[in-house]
């Protein structure tokens, strides 16, 4: 009998002995306290029954939907990793010469997100489309998966060997890199050569990218080869040739912040900048420019000159047009002087040397230009470079170390390279992925993802920021300076140790702040950077607020630091600028996108589909010329022109660019790459051409001829003119300073009751949000239209790529785009006319999102209630709701939403381009708060309701309500000019409360109803878009203002018909 | 009684038979049984052969759709609707007629439908089930597609949201499918019960005796099938106004430039009678000479229909002007641009072709000697139907391709998967109507024979004393 016996089993030993602790936890189920996260997180009896029934419900769902793959749970949890609760690690991206301290998102121990680090002095908080876009080069099932051999896989030791004998054999050994900025890299190599002394290392810009020419202006302007730190928002008078810094432009994204503060306009400050951009192509800066002049590549060079000139009396500019223009910079930039800033984007030293001596005689250094603090994101030394490639070509090499760089691609010199490499007896990669340069390398070891890696950077002198990986190297491939180390056979050949060792001799020394140095790295890991004290001062100056007259007087009584007196001979390099420009006959100009960029990320198909900022066009290159031009050589959109120069001709469809220079051909570089992963092919083929061996300043003797073919460039806009519709609402400078809503538009309707407010006449009743109101204002004046929230907006919330045939079928998914509109002539009369842009026509940027109407037209005409309205302002969509009619589309009035036509993430058409959602390494990128929507379902934008839910969820667990800056979209926050503020209309203290002037009033409840609050939006600049129709958007927008003297009249983009005020 | 004036055209014309007698109600079941009754010939053959062919190709293009997505059509980002609503609301239009002429003209004692009304009214169901396959089509989850439907579930108070003109759509459509088969099945059965009586292969007896209800012809039945007849009228006249009231619902209750008009509820309705008489024309100018019915679908039969497309084709002119006159008088910018995008925008000419089929078309039939020409009556009953395909397609898609926001200004241009769902629906309901026409009788016998004496007693008599036998036409001229 069982009760009988006398056995006793004891739970262990503890029972035994009668453990006090054994005795006081007997009686519960766990000995030991479960983990709690959560403070003050006690489970009733309703809050089990609730996930009870949320678990049973979720678990049956998930069963009768997606059956789970491939789940495996963790054995151990790790340390500081709780399932469904982000990770964030600091870290830093730097590639095709585009630098960001950014922060990663990761998510279960995958990264899955790149988000700017607000500490950041230089990015502050921000990141360009490239940036964001970057994390899926960790998830490209393309890259090596191991070292190669001789284009085989091999084993990394026996490699290691066979290259250190090589390389001991070797007699002359050229290491070509992209530009280092990691101090400890470039120890590295240091150690390298010194270990193999025939070795030389030079670092590599792709033309696009190099700034060889400021670089060189510098050293011999100041002796400081290096870029020079400029403030754009110092710069009340901003003229540029040609250089596209808010776009693509050395550092971009930096500039952009910088030149957003000056677009700004609020209550309290009613100045901003003025910009003139002279330049070829329509870049997004001169789309940005207050006043803008067309001119040949060659032109570029003598406009600055021209301008140089003017400023010490005299010369006129053959182009009359442009010489107004000039001469109106000229003007403005000596009224301003001292605070304003030239640039140009020209890579020849002479013209930048005259850029410095303007700027210097402007007075412009130790203001907007700063040589004290130099950057150092571009070392690429263009000379240096040919010279190793004439080098190789030659035969004088029988080594090179290919690091970052793919010059048989992207290099003039590229096809001979090719050719030359054959006899270069080693030939070693680093190439994360197959690239023209490392297939044609008989070693190739693959270098770690910056995502897989430590790393450290100096951007900036003062400057220092780590770069950490965020996860294990997925294929077997080591880090560069690994590498590099083992060769060299040193002491640490753990890169990690190698920093923190350098580190801690160097750099740890310059702070004042941390005893032991463990603290010290710490702390700078978590930070991501470390800024010397030197540069902490400089940052905190320029946080500290100060009231405006005090702003004033310090910037006329302090002295300007200098770095180095300005000793360049600018009257040399003015003659020789006279004699080397000519302009005659038909010019081509290169230029990088601000996707694509130099083509490294070719793969990329979050970039491939990201539609450039001006032309909306994606996935491949196009040739540009302008109306005139085009009408002049008898050619229409979409045909295949055949254009000849220097000896190269090829074939690519034609897009027709308002603003662009008569008699100019403009191409982008990056595409055209021959050995690139799926993405970067279509068919097999590779996307559009490859014009980097006509990456050189000015083309001339360009020859365009029309041929028979057809071939349609995937535009995600093709109707570019806004017909003299209010949707842009817009006014100059001294127009708003005397009213501050001028370019309002009031629509009113007329009534029986006399004319109303559209609001007036409703059949809604409205609805109620007691807790939050989501929203986001959107300055149309500081949207500069550069797309990073696109692409941001793309990786949070797991958006389709849909390929180049889709978009040709207009079927791009993007939640958020940006409607771009040129103004047509002034002297349009009919419909027809309004549809032609003018010759060189005002650009306007315009965010479009979903705009979560309150009287929402999507919502009543949802057959099955997939649609709704949330009780705090959002109009959210049920996906396993939607059958799909569509008919909330076609009742959009800002046609936001996107449906999709096919299963993209499971149909064999899309494999190839939407890896992030087929593929099983490429899915590890998408995000698990989001659902990937199936075929036939509708969607758009839902204000990153998941971030919403995360925050309330925090400000819950911590016992408190929601403050203004816990959720912020993922559009917001890549924005680099802050043109788009999300946030909640309930809290007065919100940004967003204060962008609107939002107003708290009681309305008296009538016929019995309760009392009301009622917030009300006072900013004279903010609209909503459509609002005749009154569909009451939760999202305003604020007018664009242009520092302009005069006001471009009927016709325009803002045809100001029936203006006026009605209340 | 009944008593038809002797002025009006004899709604049976009675021939000469063999031993010199009149056309009996008897001759009336032998004309029509005739087609149930025979091998089909091949004319038949070759019409159904067709039609499967259609239906063929047309299932492997809605087997693509289905398969892979409406992605197979030609929609983009900013057009969500073109060519199946288009092809939906022209076939729910089409089913129009015969409603109208079996319940409209039976409670207004129009006897001249009892020769038409069958076919009409068969044409009517297989136009609704091509117009529902649309929507099944059109779903972007056609699997889920009773989600639209207020069913009970299990996922609580999961409902249909009544305030969506498109759920207004599953009740009207729904509705009127199954009033119009109801009416259409009962009048069948006493002529189904008369070939079951002829019958004398035992399995189309049993057939059509299944069929036929067990129909025993007494008085007290036929006096419920009179009742019924008119009950059943009484509930289908308003769905003649209100199924595509509702259907214009889907255009007029949305915010678009173009869509957003009161005008919509009548203007569809005429529309859809227009295009309906068209379309019973087309068939009954086919089948008449087919299975040479001549006798009871007569020139009188003809021009009577010809007013009414007339009239109808006339109202869809005015309404349109009236549009255009909104348009400017609204002072609505979208609104006004959304006309002129019409009129003289990327789709001009799918525009003026609607304008021409269907306002000036008809203007032809102002004069009796094309109301009573055959070729003309079937070349334009053919051209209205074009026309009111393209006004449909104009409303869609002109409105929708350009609307508020310029950026988001596009083109539609069909692929060959749209095309292709276009002719599954011809393919289906060719199909269903030549199997119709075989297999069941087109002409309503025993409604014909209620008529034959009233309506014809003396011009027949006239007729057969003074003309040659045969001749139908010059016989109905000389009456006039």
């Amino acid at each position: 009998m069982m009760e009988d016996s006398p056995k006793k089993y004891w739970k262990g030993i503890e029972e035994l002995t009668n453990d006090i602790d054994f005795v006081k936890n007997a009686e519960n189920e766990f000995a030991e306290p479960l983990p709690k996260h959560e403070p003050n997180t006690e489970n009733n009896r309703r809050d089990f029954l609730k996930l009870m029934g949320f678990s049973v419900a979720a678990v049956s769902l998930a069963a009768c939907e997606t059956p789970v793959k491939y789940a495996v749970p963790y054995l151990n949890k790790p340390e500081n990793l709780d399932p469904s609760i982000p990770n964030f690690y600091a870290s830093t991206f730097f590639e095709g010469g585009d630098y960001s301290s950014i922060l990663v998102k990761t998510r279960e121990g995958r990264p899955i997100k790149i988000e700017g680090n607000n500490l950041s002095p230089i990015n502050k908080g921000k990141t360009s489309a490239k940036a964001q876009a970057s994390i899926l080069g960790l998830y490209d099932d393309t890259r090596y998966k191991g070292f190669m051999v001789n284009g085989k896989a091999g084993k990394m030791e026996s490699i290691d060997e066979e290259v250190k004998k090589s390389l001991e054999s070797a007699s002359n050994i050229r290491i070509l890199s992209s530009t280092i900025i990691s101090p400890s890299t470039e120890s590295i190599i240091k150690d390298f050569i010194k270990k193999y002394p025939t070795a030389k290392h030079v670092q590599y810009d792709s033309p696009t990218v190099s700034a060889h020419g400021i670089l060189q202006a510098n050293k011999e302007s100041f002796g400081v080869e290096a870029l020079p730190s400029y403030d754009f928002s110092k710069a009340k008078v901003i003229v540029s040739f040609g250089a596209d810094f808010l776009g693509t432009w050395l550092s971009a994204t930096e500039y952009a912040t910088q030149y957003g503060k000056t677009r700004k306009l609020g209550k309290d400050k009613k100045e901003m900048s003025r910009h003139y951009q002279f330049e070829t192509r329509l870049s997004l800066t001169g789309a940005n420019a207050d006043y803008r002049g067309a001119i040949k590549p060659s032109e570029e060079a003598l406009a600055v000159v021209a301008l140089y000139n003017k400023l010490n009396g005299g010369e006129t500019f053959a182009n009359k047009e442009v010489d107004k223009l000039l001469e109106k910079a000229k003007n403005d930039l000596q009224s301003a002087s001292g605070n304003s800033l030239v640039v140009s984007g020209s890579n020849d030293p002479a013209v930048q040397m005259v850029v410095n001596a303007i700027n210097n005689q402007l007075g412009n250094y130790g203001n907007a230009i700063d040589m004290s603090t130099p950057s150092y994101i571009r070392k690429g030394n263009d000379n240096a470079v040919n010279a190793v490639i004439d080098e190789i070509i030659g035969g004088g090499v029988d080594t090179v170390i290919f690091y970052g760089v793919n010059p048989v691609y992207d290099h003039p010199k590229g096809k001979e390279l090719k050719s030359a490499l054959s006899n270069v007896k080693n030939k070693i990669s680093f190439a994360l992925a197959p690239d023209e340069t490392s297939t044609l390398c008989n070693f190739v070891c693959p270098d770690t993802h910056f995502l897989e890696s430590w790393n450290d950077a100096m951007p900036k002198k003062g400057i220092y920021t780590l770069t950490q990986p965020t996860i294990t190297p997925i294929f077997k491939t080591r880090s560069a300076q690994e590498s590099l180390l083992l060769w060299s056979e040193a002491k640490t050949t753990n890169f990690h140790d190698f920093i923190k060792g350098y580190w801690n001799t160097n750099v740890f020394k310059t702070q004042t702040k941390f005893k032991g140095f463990a603290n010290f790295w710490t702390s700078v890991l978590h930070d991501g950077q470390y800024l010397t004290n030197a540069t902490i001062a400089e940052v905190k100056e320029e946080v500290t607020e100060t009231t405006k007259e005090d702003k004033k007087a310090e910037t006329k009584d302090a002295k300007p630091k200098v770095a180095g007196k300005f000793s360049g001979d600018a009257g040399k390099a003015v003659s020789e600028i006279g004699t080397k420009y000519k302009t005659a006959g038909f010019e081509m100009q290169v230029y990088q996108t601000q996707a694509i960029g130099n083509g490294s990320q070719a793969n990329n198909p979050w970039l491939q589909e990201m539609p450039d900022p001006i032309t909306k066009a994606c996935w491949g290159n196009y040739a540009s010329i302008s109306q005139k031009t085009a009408k002049e050589k008898g050619i229409t959109a979409g045909y295949v022109v055949k254009v000849s120069a220097k000896g190269m001709s090829f074939e690519l469809p034609v897009l027709i660019q308002p603003g662009q220079a008569d008699n100019t051909v403009v191409v982008a570089v990056g595409y055209g790459r021959e050995v690139v992963g799926q993405a970067g092919k279509i068919n097999g083929k590779a996307i559009g051409v490859n014009v980097f061996p006509l990456a050189i300043d000015v083309i001339e003797g360009v020859s365009i001829a029309k041929t028979d073919k057809y071939e349609e460039v995937a535009q995600t806009q093709t109707h570019h003119t806004i017909m003299g519709r209010d949707i842009i609402q817009e006014t100059t400078l001294a127009e708003y300073v005397k009213k501050p809503n001028a370019g309002r538009n009031y629509p009113h309707v007329s009534s029986p009751d006399g004319i109303k407010k559209p609001s007036e006449i409703t059949l809604w009743k409205g609805h109620k949000y007691p807790n939050h109101s989501w929203s986001m204002v959107i300055d149309l004046n500081s949207c500069i239209g550069c797309s990073a929230c696109t692409v941001a907006c793309q990786a949070e919330n797991n958006v389709s790529v849909v390929g180049k045939a889709e978009v040709l079928m207009r079927r791009e998914m993007h939640w958020i785009r940006i409607d771009r509109y040129y103004s047509s002539n002034e002297s349009a009369k009919s419909w027809g006319e309004m549809e032609e842009a003018s010759a060189n026509p005002e650009v306007t940027f315009m965010p479009l999102m979903c705009q979560h109407c309150n009287n929402a037209p999507c919502e009543t005409v949802c057959p099955v209630l997939a649609t709704t309205h949330s009780t705090e302002g959002l109009n959210q969509m049920t996906y396993n709701r939607c059958i799909g009619t569509r008919y909330c589309a076609n009742n959009c009035p800002y046609k936001v939403r996107r449906f999709n036509w096919f299963h993209y993430a499971e149909d064999d058409r899309f494999t190839t381009v939407n890896y992030t959602q087929t593929n099983d390494l490429g899915k590890m990128v998408l995000n698990p708060d989001v659902t990937v929507r199936s075929r036939g379902v509708m969607e758009k934008c839902s204000m990153c309701v998941q971030r919403i839910q995360a925050g309330k969820l925090t400000a819950k667990k911590e016992k408190r309500h929601v403050k203004d800056g816990d959720v912020i979209t993922a559009c917001a926050q890549a924005c680099p000019t802050d043109a788009i503020t999300f946030g909640d209309m309930n809290d007065l203290n919100s940004e967003v409360a204060k962008a609107l002037s939002l107003k708290k009033e009681m309305k008296k409840g009538e016929h019995g109803a309760e009392d009301e609050i009622i917030y009300s939006i006072t900013e004279p600049r903010a609209y909503q878009l459509l609002e005749e129709i009154n569909v009451k958007p939760q999202i305003s927008y604020l007018t664009k203002i242009r520092n302009k003297d005069e006001k471009k009249g009927k016709g325009d983009a803002n045809a100001n018909h029936g203006g006026g005020e009605h209340h | 009684m009944q008593y038809t004036s002797p002025v009006r055209e004899p709604l049976v014309l009675r021939q000469m038979h063999k031993n010199d007698r009149k056309t009996t109600m008897h001759d009336i079941t032998d004309d029509i049984c005739r087609q149930v009754e025979a091998a089909p010939n091949m004319r038949w053959m070759i019409a159904l052969g067709i039609s499967l062919v259609v239906l063929a190709w047309g299932s492997y293009t809605l087997y693509r759709t289905w398969f892979f997505g409406i992605g197979e059509w030609g929609l983009n980002k900013t057009v969500g609707w073109a060519w199946d609503i288009t092809n939906f609301v022209w076939w729910v239009g089409i089913g129009h007629a015969g409603t109208l002429i079996s319940a409209v003209l039976l409670l207004f004692r129009q006897k001249w439908r009892a020769s038409i009304n069958r076919s009409a009214e068969a044409m009517t169901i297989f136009a609704v089930l091509c117009a529902g396959s649309f929507i099944l089509m059109h779903m972007g989850r056609p699997w889920l597609a009773h989600w639209a439907l207020p069913l009970p579930n299990t996922y609580g108070s999961l409902w249909v949201n009544f305030n969506s003109p498109l759920v207004w759509d599953v009740f009207a459509i729904s509705t009127y499918l199954t009033v119009s088969l109801v009416f259409w099945y009962m009048g069948l059965i006493p002529d189904l019960a008369t070939i079951r009586e002829r019958a004398k292969n035992p399995i189309s007896k049993f057939v059509y005796g299944l069929m036929s209800f067990g129909w025993d012809g007494s008085t007290k039945t036929w006096a419920r099938y009179e009742m019924m007849s008119l009950v059943l009228a009484g509930v289908s006249t308003p769905l003649v106004l209100s199924v595509h009231t509702i259907v214009s619902f889907d255009f007029a209750t949305s915010v678009i430039p173009g869509w957003h008009t009161t005008i919509f509820p009548p203007y569809f309705v005429a529309g859809a009678i227009f295009s309906g008489f068209a379309m019973v024309l087309t068939l009954m100018l086919i089948t008449r000479y087919v299975f040479k019915l001549e006798p009871y679908i007569t020139l009188a039969h003809i021009e009577s229909m010809n007013k009414i497309i007339l009239v109808t084709g006339s109202i869809v002119g005015v309404a349109y002007i009236t549009e255009f006159f909104i348009a400017w008088y609204s002072g609505v910018p979208y609104e006004q641009y959304a006309f002129i995008n019409r009129m003289f925008g990327p789709y001009w000419w799918a525009y003026w072709a609607m304008m021409s089929c269907n306002v000036i078309s008809p203007q032809f039939f102002w004069f009796k000697s094309m109301r009573t020409n055959i070729y003309a009556t079937f070349a334009l009953s053919i051209v209205v139907n074009i026309g009111m395909w393209f006004e449909r397609f104009v409303i869609i898609v002109t409105s929708l391709h350009r609307d508020y926001l310029p950026s988001s200004w596009v083109m539609f241009w069909p692929t060959y998967v749209d095309i292709g769902d276009y002719l599954f629906s011809f393919g289906f309901f060719f199909t269903c109507f030549f199997l119709f026409a075989k297999f069941l009788p087109v002409i309503n016998m025993a409604e014909v024979k209620t008529i034959l004496n009233s309506s014809t007693r003396e011009a027949g008599e006239e007729y057969t004393k003074e003309e040659h036998i045969g001749e139908t036409k010059t016989a109905t001229a000389h009456l006039f």
